[in-house]
């Protein structure tokens, strides 16, 4: 019982980290249909600046986090004006080579400034003891993770569901040059969840730095996954997104403890079974 | 997707060269191998893994450039026959070259039905994760077999017998390379057939609208699994091919990194023709052994925005836009 409760904690922290880094990259392609591989560079690009942040420059964590969350989003914003805006309507594979390229680009440069060494952000003395929550503990980083995928869930849901940039969103996803002819600068909506997306995934990146750890090749490592959390879940769908992580989780951190030596093995495999069964995402809509 | 982005996406326009062009397209290979041959005697195995490669490349594009499959996962094709000659050779004492390059071929064949059947299943997005967990699936795979395979140590003990009895595979590679030259050519004539057949022509067609060509009365999804094994076919000789020369086989032969660097090849060469796919390769294969020597992660810098820039200024490839500027001169 208690090895099964703890599998099931690990699994949800580590479903809820692979949410809040994966939400943007869904929103992102529902929303422009690009398909951003470099997404993951962008949440180790976060990991990065909060190491250095608190390592190298002695900030707190919270004041750390924002400005890798900030930081992150004034790299990016040149990268969607210059490269992205390029590739919004191009072919798939037009996309897949250019986002690639950025990935190789990030890694190869992370490489240069911070060495090819594992990166840790430090942990305030509030996360890292254990949290009693009364039948057991947990590890208090992995509650933090947990609360935080939660948060991110609710705000997202607010933006997208409750306020006027939620109904602009909208309305560009589901048919852009209707939503231009209205009035909706559709730019602006782009380079708005653009930057959301690439914040989340810097938040992501450090909120789970101790699950998914910093190292030059977190891009490529952990890209496979976020894409198939988006492809399991549906693009543009929160639900869906929530509901591949929790998937996602389960399978392989059940798979990492039962089966240690065919994890990765399972994990695929149950990729390949959801992705054929449901080929538009668990939850994605039907002309998405 | 409307046509517009066709033109610009790294497609090279219809062959307008006549059918007599193949011919000289085969002898300039076949003059460049010997000018290989002469110009770097020394390094004939980098040579004959460029031509291993090259035979993935162009198996890659007959899926994407010809069929419009977008993958992520094509080194699980060239692993398979690199495993299977190895596995020919190790365990079942297979040593004649050519039966070995057989077999490369039938494992690449049965591994295109296999990935084919998975990722013809996809679409758009879910056909690239299709993609890619198929070729981590394989490695994996591979890995755990590691009786059969030596797993994460590399499959040894592959020790061809002399090609036709004749000539010895020596340590400076000549036997591997004349075959590989050998092999390219008569892909290469065969291929040019295939993409001038009929059923080369349906491949295009439904790469520019399956929709059409279905309701034209066409077999869109069996047309396209035929390809993933004729593409498999051409993966896995490359594959095998390359166990030949090298005598082992790593799991880096099936892996996501050399799935990804196929299609940059590719797409550095220009999709959509045979050539294109010869050009990419070599050019950056004899880069990569030029930067890589001096740091690898510059080289994946290099690499990364060579992608951008060829991406954004020459969509068509480096044959691609070559052939596109020999036609306009010619229409002038």
């Amino acid at each position: 019982m208690q090895s099964v409760l703890s599998v099931a904690v690990d699994a949800l922290a580590y479903g809820m980290v692979l949410f809040v880094i994966s939400i943007g990259l869904s929103m992102t392609m529902g929303l422009m249909r690009v398909v951003n591989l470099a997404h993951g560079a962008f949440a180790m690009v976060g990991g990065y600046l909060a190491s250095y942040a608190m390592r190298d420059l002695g900030l707190g964590y919270v004041a750390g986090l924002v400005l890798a969350v900030a930081g992150t989003v004034i790299i990016a914003a040149p990268i969607e004006r210059l490269l992205y805006r390029r590739i919004y309507n191009a072919p798939e594979l037009i996309q897949v080579l250019m986002t690639i390229g950025v990935t190789f680009c990030v890694i190869g440069i992370a490489n240069y400034a911070f060495g090819p060494t594992l990166k840790t952000i430090p942990l305030p003395g509030l996360l890292s003891g254990p949290v009693d929550l009364g039948f057991r503990s947990i590890a208090a980083h992995k509650l933090f993770a947990i609360l935080c995928g939660l948060a991110v869930a609710a705000a997202l849901w607010y933006l997208v569901e409750r306020t006027s940039f939620g109904v602009k969103l909208r309305a560009s996803v589901d048919n852009t040059p209707m939503a231009a002819a209205l009035g909706v600068r559709t730019k602006s909506v782009y380079a708005a969840s653009f930057a959301i997306s690439v914040g989340l995934a810097a938040f992501g990146g450090v909120v789970g730095a101790e699950l998914l750890p910093i190292e030059p090749y977190y891009a490529l490592r952990y890209m496979v996954t976020f894409l198939v959390v988006v492809a399991v879940g549906g693009a543009g769908s929160i639900g869906g997104a929530l509901l591949a992580c929790l998937v996602i989780g389960g399978v392989d951190t059940t798979g990492r403890y039962l089966l240690p030596e065919y994890g990765e093995f399972f994990f695929y495999l149950a990729v390949i079974l959801i992705v054929c069964a449901f080929p538009r995402g668990l939850l994605g809509r039907a002309d998405a | 997707m409307n046509t517009d982005h066709l033109a610009s996406a790294g497609q090279v326009p219809r062959p307008r060269f006549p059918a007599s062009a193949d011919w000289i397209g085969l002898a300039t290979v076949l003059v460049a191998a010997v000018a290989g041959y002469l110009l770097f005697p020394d390094n004939l195995a980098l040579l004959t893994r460029i031509i291993g490669v090259i035979m993935l490349v162009l198996s890659l594009d007959l899926v994407t450039g010809y069929c419009g499959v977008a993958t992520l996962g094509h080194a699980a094709l060239f692993g398979a026959g690199a495993y299977a000659t190895g596995i020919a050779a190790a365990h079942f004492g297979i040593t004649e070259p050519v039966a070995m390059i057989a077999a490369g071929g039938a494992g690449g064949a049965l591994a295109g039905l296999v990935s084919g059947v998975v990722i013809l299943h996809g679409r758009g997005l879910g056909q690239l994760v299709l993609s890619i967990a198929i070729v981590n699936l394989f490695h994996e795979a591979t890995n755990k077999a590691a009786s059969w395979t030596g797993g994460s140590d590399v499959l040894t003990d592959i020790a061809p017998a002399p090609l036709f009895g004749l000539f010895a595979f020596d340590l400076w590679g000549r036997t591997a390379y004349g075959l590989g030259i050998a092999l390219l050519l008569i892909v290469l004539f065969l291929l040019q057939r295939l993409s001038r057949s009929p059923f080369g022509m349906l491949c295009r067609g439904i790469r520019q609208d399956p929709i059409r060509v279905a309701a034209m009365g066409a077999p869109v999804g069996k047309t396209l699994l035929t390809m993933y094994v004729i593409s498999g076919l051409v993966a896995g000789i490359g594959g095998g091919l390359n166990a030949l020369s090298t005598q082992v086989v790593g799991l880096d032969s099936m892996s996501f990194t050399l799935s990804a660097s196929a299609l940059v090849m590719l797409v550095l060469g220009g999709t959509g023709s045979l050539y294109g796919a010869i050009v990419g390769t070599v050019v950056f294969m004899l880069f990569e052994d030029f930067v890589s020597a001096a740091n690898p992660f510059h080289w994946l810098t290099i690499v990364g925005a060579l992608l951008v820039a060829v991406v954004l200024f020459a969509p068509r490839g480096i044959f691609g836009t070559a052939a596109r500027a020999l036609d306009l001169w010619r229409r002038r």
